[in-house]
């Protein structure tokens, strides 16, 4: 059933739980530029959306975040129940989750970047 | 009801018992064919020092209860056939001693994540299909038996001997499988036991099926399922290490092993 064999998801699993780690430590010292509380301000928050490099940061972290949330959710249900309708069920499931939230996450990233919002 | 073994209830009638000591045996009873009833029956049986759970659980059968169910065999840890729970720790019956359990009670039940065909007796199955599944055999093209020169051997050095041995000491006996936390929960999980046989038969060099068994074992309730609890590794009876084959084949699934 499944595109991928499981190897090749687990590689990409762990890889993206790697570069979502790297992107959020970077995430969390952009907040450090300035004074923690200050950066949480409306304002400020709006300008690093307005920032290309930044807003591209958020999109990637996105991206790869809800890659290994959705695929950790897939794996924690696959053990739960077993069945070939069940599995295709959960597989597409997880997918078509996955690129909601993506869909909904980078409409918000543009849309602020864009000033939009 | 607590039954009393003979030799202890006329030890004062009886001239010489060489047995002082005894302990309360509790034997998890059941019977799914029958109906779905659990209980516990209680024997006190007399122990010495070297006696064994499956002695006293043989002394039961003998002289208790005939029809308590137990599956048994060499009584010397090479058959695997009397795994269990005892005092909620799985283990090989024969291999373990009531006076190392330092217990006056020692409770017996089945080993969980298999059916129970009756009392103490599982059905292995599902462990001998995932076992079977893995192809737990050297595979080539070539025979040791050859039309031309007669009969060769496949040589290998004491160096690769070494990766495997100690995997070719499994004897089946299902502790690994039923200390699993991932067997408990996924009913299709190849399991401990069929990885770590996949492990010695991919690692040994007169082995040219590595690509197939490695295919079987990556998919969805393959290996990848194995969350390193290692109580697979903590209840072996042999010293097989079944959390760490996996780890090393998850190596060659991830290109870091060749």
């Amino acid at each position: 059933m499944m595109v991928l064999r499981e190897s090749i998801i687990m590689k990409i699993h762990y890889g993206t739980a790697i570069g979502a780690l790297f992107l959020t430590v970077i995430h969390i010292m952009m907040r450090l530029t300035q004074d923690f509380h200050e950066s949480l301000q409306y304002e400020n928050v709006i300008a690093n959306y307005e920032s290309v490099g930044y807003a591209l940061l958020l999109e990637l972290l996105l991206i790869l975040i809800s890659v290994h949330g959705f695929n950790g959710l897939r794996v924690i249900l696959l053990e739960m129940n077993q069945g070939p309708t069940y599995e295709k069920v959960v597989t597409y499931g997880c997918l078509a989750a996955m690129a909601g939230l993506i869909t909904y996450g980078s409409r918000t990233i543009i849309m602020t970047s864009m000033g939009m919002v | 009801m607590v039954t009393i073994h003979p030799k202890l209830s006329n030890e004062l009638s009886q001239t010489v018992v060489s047995s002082t000591k005894s302990v309360k045996l509790k034997i998890k009873r059941s019977n799914p064919n029958v109906n779905s009833d659990e209980k516990f029956d209680e024997f006190v049986v007399p122990i010495e020092k070297w006696t064994t759970v499956l002695d006293s659980l043989l002394d039961v059968k003998s002289y208790l209860d005939h029809s308590v169910g137990i599956r048994y065999s060499c009584r010397q840890a090479s058959c695997g056939s009397c795994g269990m729970k005892i005092n909620g720790k799985l283990g090989l019956a024969c291999f373990t001693k009531i006076s190392e359990l330092d217990s006056d009670t020692v409770t017996v039940e089945p080993m969980d994540n298999y059916p129970v065909v009756r009392d103490l007796v599982v059905n292995f199955d599902r462990m001998i299909n995932n076992h079977k599944k893995i192809m737990p055999y050297v595979i080539r093209e070539d025979s040791e038996i050859d039309a031309e020169s007669g009969v060769r051997e496949f040589l290998q050095s004491p160096k690769n001997v070494e990766k495997y041995i100690q995997f070719s000491n499994c004897i089946k006996c299902g502790l690994c499988n039923s200390a699993c936390p991932t067997m408990a929960m996924d009913k299709s999980f190849v399991g401990p036991q069929a990885l770590a046989q996949a492990y010695r038969y991919i690692a040994d060099d007169r082995d040219k099926g590595k690509n197939k068994r490695l295919k079987i074992i990556d998919e969805s309730h393959g290996i990848w399922r194995c969350h390193f609890a290692g109580s697979c590794s903590q209840v072996c009876p042999k010293g097989v290490d079944p959390a760490m084959g996996i780890q090393l084949l998850r190596g060659y699934l991830l290109g870091i092993r060749d």
